[in-house]
């Protein structure tokens, strides 16, 4: 038991050494939905690219096991208690992760989310990868250049929950009157497991015999959409397409099953927010409507009344591209 | 504070009474088992002090105590249920289903303490369904609460859908986010509260007597005059109960409902409750033993989160521990038998 006093006694001590030693470069959390997912482990490469390019920063990449709030908010607890500069966090809720990143921005670090967002007073700036119009307005378009006399599309989306799906989803069907001769006859929900994505897009396919394509805005239904598709034997008749990433697709593109899908750079996306949360964290711009960020190679971005702002268009992928693509992400 | 936790687990076992064990190297075994869990709790504390400079720091160990203080009000009530041979694997779902109510009461205009009680309500229904189900019709409770997990999470998801429930009362604020005093939380108040309630039932009357009489011979406990089937139903009602306490904290901690609110949740109860050194088949088990196991899994899960370990080494961190903590003192007792 004395030893044990002992060593917790050096511990504070060593603690009381240890802080300020390491506070030299800014230390900024890319804090993802979940660990594992090929999108933000690509996402992390461009944080760790703006970091070489800025120089006194070093990257945290971290998030939980599974899409939770709850285990998010967990990650965020041990990050506010490390005193990092800032956290920039895709959030698997939009209102959960609220009063943690309050929390947070009491004790001064700068909060920026990115990809998905949080609400408005849960951060200070939110960088969408793209605008949500554009993105509702690509994966309809895609589905219809392929669909010239019209057809029946159906959508497989991530979890009822999921805030990107969902408003994206919204978008499209703003402008589903542009394209004449487009049906949308269902949208059912995968929760981003391959396994239960698979079994609906086969549902979708015995529902609706005349189905001519999926839409899937997510990178794991639009995979498991195109399995489907091939082991129905319905390539060429059904053509799957939405958001997902170049090296889980290329088989699908080679097989037929996709004949092209869009999707904005991640790469591109972890710099950026890297970026962003560094100028906000150093001071050099106040997060306010408006605001003029410079986010590096990716140029300028501004702020909108909300405090978010948007990167860049979605990318489209098909055969004449996806061979330079698919190694990269 | 290690020092008196050490010495009083022991000495309150040593004068606590005899009859509810059958042979004494029953209770050294149970004995070893809650200071092996010590042990480790301490040495990871001790770790984790050398591992990160931030570890030590009040607030930030408060923090830290989130981690774990629902998910033990529930082990305290699971922990009382797997001892009598049964589980409840709806737990989370009810607190989906909890907190799914009290945003409709929210919603309709109705302030915090309506909110609470729809809150516990709730809690308590679903555990009186859950009851019903297992000792009325005498289903098997492992079954009943499998089918009962889709079905209060999925009544969930019809009322909420896509949405959610914000904008709760700021005073709601208090279950959740609030601190009784300095960094010591309400949160974690209610849970030393509750700890010590199931701590004395457990241990101190003829009901606690009851539920380990129930776990380890339910035919010879009904033939020895315990009302099996209404001891069982209480259970139920207690554990639907504390799924309702922590509904209201979860809530009031996220200051909105989803219907995936606390998912998987349930299988992190169970495995407090098994860490803690309850016998999953049955008959034996402690109080203590679940809160040392709720410090050992909420120091584990802050400790590797102030290194940046991958939420996947935590997982894996926690099922080795797991298996170590149940294994260890079978091999300990295998080796001992053949020396």
């Amino acid at each position: 038991m004395k030893l044990a006093k002992l060593l917790t006694t050096a511990a504070v001590a060593a603690g009381l050494f240890a802080g300020p030693a390491s506070a030299e470069d800014m230390r900024i959390a890319l804090v993802v939905k979940a660990l594992g997912i090929g999108f933000f482990e690509a996402a992390a490469k461009g944080a760790e690219e703006a970091a070489s390019e800025l120089g006194d920063v070093e990257i945290i990449y971290t998030g939980p096991t599974d899409t939770t709030a709850e285990g998010q908010i967990e990650v965020i607890n041990a990050l506010i208690a490390q005193q990092v500069d800032a956290i920039a966090v895709s959030a698997n809720d939009t209102d959960a992760l609220v009063p943690t990143l309050k929390k947070a921005m009491q004790r001064g670090i700068t909060v920026i989310s990115w990809d998905s967002g949080v609400a408005e007073d849960g951060r200070q700036a939110h960088l969408n990868p793209s605008s949500n119009a554009l993105i509702g307005n690509m994966i309809v378009k895609l589905a219809a250049d392929e669909l010239p006399e019209g057809g029946d599309v159906a959508v497989l989306s991530a979890t009822t929950t999921s805030t990107n799906q969902n408003i994206w989803i919204e978008e499209m069907t703003k402008v589903l009157p542009n394209y004449p001769g487009i049906n949308v006859v269902g949208t059912v929900y995968g929760d981003d497991l391959a396994d239960k994505s698979y079994r609906e897009a086969q549902g979708l396919m015995q529902s609706y015999p005349d189905l001519d394509a999926i839409i899937a805005p997510t990178s794991v239904g639009i995979v498991a959409a195109a399995q489907a598709v091939v082991d129905a034997g319905k390539v060429g008749e059904v053509n799957v397409t939405g958001l997902g990433l170049p090296s889980e697709m290329a088989g699908a593109i080679e097989s037929g099953a996709s004949k092209s899908f869009a999707i904005w750079n991640p790469i591109d996306l972890g710099y950026s927010a890297t970026m962003m949360a560094y100028h906000l964290a150093k001071g050099d711009v106040e997060a306010a409507p408006g605001a003029e960020i410079e986010i590096g190679r990716m140029g300028t971005i501004t702020l909108d009344e909300t405090g978010s702002a948007a990167m860049a268009d979605p990318f489209v992928y098909d055969e004449s591209n996806i061979d330079d693509f698919k190694s990269i992400f | 504070m290690s020092l008196a936790e050490t010495t009083s687990a022991p000495e309150a076992r040593a004068r606590g009474p005899v009859p509810d064990r059958l042979r004494a190297p029953w209770e050294a075994k149970l004995k070893s088992w809650e200071s092996l869990l010590l042990v480790v709790a301490i040495g990871i504390f001790i770790l984790n002090s050398f591992a990160s400079p931030y570890f030590l720091n009040a607030w930030n160990l408060s923090d830290a105590t989130f981690n774990f203080t629902e998910k033990a009000m529930i082990a305290f009530a699971m922990a009382l249920l797997i001892i009598a041979g049964e589980i409840d694997l709806s737990v989370a779902s009810i607190i989906a289903l909890a907190s799914t109510a009290m945003g409709l009461v929210m919603e309709a205009g109705f302030g915090t303490p309506a909110i609470v009680a729809t809150g516990l309500v709730t809690g308590l229904l679903c555990g009186a369904f859950n009851g019903v189900l297992v000792t009325r019709l005498g289903l098997p409770s492992i079954v009943v609460t499998i089918g009962t997990m889709s079905l209060f999470r999925g009544i969930s998801y019809i009322v909420l859908g896509d949405g959610a429930f914000r904008g709760y009362p700021s005073d709601f604020a208090f279950f959740g986010q609030g601190y009784a005093f300095w960094v010591i939380s309400v949160e974690l108040v209610i849970f030393a509260v509750l700890a010590v309630i199931y701590g004395v039932v457990l241990h101190r009357t003829n009901f606690g007597r009851a539920v380990y009489a129930i776990g380890n011979n339910p035919t010879g406990a009904l033939f020895s005059g315990i009302r099996v089937a209404r001891v069982k139903m209480i259970l139920f009602l207690l554990t639907g109960l504390m799924s309702g306490v922590a509904a209201v904290c979860l809530t009031s901690r996220l200051g909105s409902t989803r219907p995936s609110i606390a998912s998987g949740m349930e299988l992190e109860v169970v495995t407090m409750v098994v860490l803690g050194g309850v016998n999953i088949l049955g008959g034996s088990g402690s109080i203590p033993g679940v809160v040392i196991a709720a410090f050992v899994m909420g120091l584990v899960t802050f400790g590797l989160g102030l290194l940046n370990v991958p939420g996947i080494v935590m997982s894996i961190f926690i099922g080795l521990l797991l298996i170590g903590v149940i294994a260890l003192p079978r091999l300990w007792a295998k080796f001992r038998g053949r020396a």
